[in-house]
């Protein structure tokens, strides 16, 4: 699908929704824990100087998170047309 | 009758910690952080006329999570029986954690749900049906605010019932994971039917705040004007109180104990009042300052600022081989090392979580706060004093990161993912702080007190031996000693008499200001002056500088040995901050005097 992106790409600001989780192992776990999950809405609210991590809301949770990880994070610009949470 | 168990689950940043204290009425620590809760709390809680053992497990983020606390969580549901389980969820957050409670059902132990932060999930115009989630789930589910105790005593009814329905305990199985997808599908459903979420909130005071204390380039900044101020503010207002207990130890001294003993043999006399009486309240007067110090701390701690501290110092310390949280566990550490050390299990990676252990001894803990506010009071001005006690912060700072640098090449080829929650600020509320301080007074008394007393009764020992000649002078058992240390420190400027401090202040710092007072025959009014008179502040910044690196204290050393499994980081750590102290204080004093100072 066009407009995929990874999440570390998106600059402060930006909302998209969540397509796909590419983590593995706990990683995973820990991030469908926090809420990362596909379909979920999420917006960029900054990004930290010096490579340092994005601080995003995913629902009603703030998160901070390394860009490492954010790459694995792949998001379209679309809004959900589906439930959050929804496969 | 056995007697019935519960045990309190949820993931971290939910008031588990709080409703726990709520329950029982015991303090358990909380704090705005994961991990926070590292050792198994438990309590009795009476309920109607039943004795019900309450047991808070650390906080998990789910049943086959990786890090140790969710270990310990885990292995604690397989092995005990329980019958029942309290599975606290943020309410303000039931969209992400709704799911969390529905795993647990999956247990097959009665589940009791806890809707917490009932206050804050109002504040975002969260509505929840209660009624119909307690229909759809099958559980009873309380809605309520641990923090503020509201729908407390609802709880605890409802809990009371949910016991007297199951008298029996019950172990869950080895777990089997459940169908998360199946999960998702009911969770979906059930948000849909009983949250009700505003479409587009207002920013709130945490995101206006954040835009300020997150700011790129003023984040840093004001991070540490804010850790000055702070201490600033704890420096000044537990300085008078230190002079007011000190002078009351005194008069207590003059007026009540010296009558009592004047009958003694002058031995036993000065045994009593210059060595255990001397020693303990000069220790003793610092008391006002740590329960003004572990305040601020709890203020911070529950703010929900070190999560952002965590953020702004994420790229920094990665390029040193540790991350945001490392950094977090060094300013926890400035209460005392010991539960920064155990807080580090929330990083996976053993390489950087041993790189972490390494730094965190130093920290600049409330033990070394007293001995620097001792030699700053006596030897700098009033004005000087407070950028003295922040220059030391930032020492601390500075060879941390040095040894990070140095030690993390293996930490650095390993990062650890780092990906965590920004909690909303929270001010604790003035019933926790007072319930925090009594605790930490409390532990202070009983962790340092016996090393206090030993240690001020060895000193004067080491002091007054053999009899007859005058305290401390060079013929005595310290003296010798002293003087078999001297090619060590009196390149670095310590005295003799202080060198025997720094001795017993390996054990404990406590122990090092209360082995001064023993060592220069002074209560805690008349020691200032006198240490002032024998030394310069060149020598006094050389001498903390050296009690700030030297050594960490036994517990310390114990509970590195304890989290690493071994005496290898434990020596390291030793040889270590030894060599780095020695030399970083050799570099002070020459290069001072070199100065002309």
């Amino acid at each position: 699908m066009l407009g995929i992106t990874p999440l570390n790409a998106y600059p402060a600001g930006r909302c998209g929704t969540i397509v796909s989780i590419e983590a593995h192992g706990h990683l995973a776990d820990r991030m469908h824990a926090l809420g990362l999950t596909p379909g979920r809405f999420i917006r960029v609210m900054r990004r930290s100087p010096w490579r340092g991590p994005i601080h995003i809301r995913a629902g009603q949770t703030d998160l901070i998170l390394r860009r490492e990880e954010a790459a694995l994070v792949r998001v379209t610009p679309f809004l959900p047309t589906h439930a959050p949470g929804q496969k | 009758m056995a007697r019935q168990r519960v045990a309190l689950v949820g993931m971290p940043n939910t008031g588990k910690s709080t409703l726990f204290n709520q329950l029982t009425g015991s303090s358990a620590r909380i704090g705005n952080w994961p991990g926070l809760t590292v050792e198994l709390m438990s309590a009795r809680l009476l309920l109607g006329d039943a004795m019900v053992e309450l047991v808070d497990l650390p906080g998990l983020h789910n049943l086959h999570g990786f890090s140790e606390d969710e270990r310990v969580a885990r292995h604690f549901l397989e092995t005990q029986p329980v019958n029942a389980l309290l599975v606290v969820i943020n309410a303000a957050q039931m969209d992400r954690q709704l799911a969390f409670a529905l795993q647990m059902r999956a247990l097959g132990v009665p589940i009791l749900l806890v809707l917490n932060m009932a206050d804050e999930a109002g504040k975002r115009g969260i509505q929840i049906d209660v009624d119909i989630l307690t229909a759809r789930l099958g559980m009873p589910v309380c809605l309520l605010s641990a923090k503020y105790g509201k729908g407390v005593p609802e709880l605890r009814h409802a809990l009371a019932g949910l016991l007297a329905r199951h008298p029996e305990g019950r172990q869950a199985p080895p777990y089997i994971l459940a169908e998360d997808d199946s999960i998702e599908k009911d969770v979906d459903a059930l948000i849909e039917q009983t949250l009700h979420i505003p479409p587009e909130l207002a920013p709130s005071h945490t995101d206006r705040l954040d835009r300020l204390l997150l700011h790129p380039w003023l984040g840093l900044p004001l991070f540490f004007l804010f850790m000055l101020t702070m201490f600033q503010l704890v420096y000044g207002l537990g300085k008078p109180l230190q002079d007011g207990l000190a002078w009351l130890l005194e008069a207590g001294k003059t007026q009540a104990l010296a009558p009592l003993v004047t009958n003694f043999l002058p031995f036993g006399k000065s045994f009593i009042l210059d060595g255990l009486y001397d020693g303990i309240g000069t220790v003793l007067s610092f008391m006002p300052l740590i329960v003004l110090f572990f305040m601020a701390m709890a203020v911070v701690e529950d703010s929900g600022y070190l999560s952002r501290a965590a953020y702004l110092m994420d790229a920094l310390m990665a390029r040193m081989g540790l991350d945001g949280r490392a950094f977090v566990m060094q300013l926890m550490g400035f209460g005392c090392n010991v539960p920064a050390i155990m807080g580090t299990r929330i990083i996976r990676s053993r390489p950087q979580r041993i790189l972490a252990m390494m730094t965190i001894p130093f920290s600049l803990c409330s033990a070394r706060l007293q001995v620097f506010m001792f030699f700053i009071g006596a030897v700098f001005s009033a004005r000087a004093a407070p950028w003295v006690l922040f220059s030391l912060y930032l020492m601390s700072f500075a060879i941390s990161f040095l040894t990070a640098w140095l030690w993390g090449n293996k930490a650095r080829r390993d990062p650890d993912p780092l990906i965590m929650e920004l909690p909303p600020y929270r001010l604790p509320t003035l019933r926790y702080l007072f319930r925090q301080a009594l605790r930490e007074s409390g532990h202070f008394v009983r962790s340092a007190g016996g090393f206090i007393v030993l240690g001020a009764a060895m000193v004067w020992l080491l002091t007054h031996m053999p009899s007859g000649i005058p305290p401390a002078s060079p013929q005595t058992w310290a003296g010798r000693m002293a003087s078999f240390m001297s090619p060590v420190f009196d390149p670095l400027g310590i005295d003799r008499l202080l060198s025997i401090a720094l001795l017993f202040g390996f054990v404990a710092k406590e122990v090092v200001i209360g082995s001064l007072a023993v060592i220069y025959g002074a209560g805690p009014t008349e020691l200032p002056g006198m240490v002032a008179r024998s030394l310069d502040w060149v020598q006094a910044y050389s001498f903390m500088l050296f009690t700030l690196i030297y050594t960490p204290c036994l517990s310390t050393l114990a509970t590195l040995r304890q989290e690493t499994g071994g005496m290898r980081v434990v020596l390291i750590s030793i040889g270590w901050s030894l060599a780095a102290a020695w030399a970083i204080s050799f570099a002070f004093y020459q290069g001072a005097r070199l100065l002309g100072y």
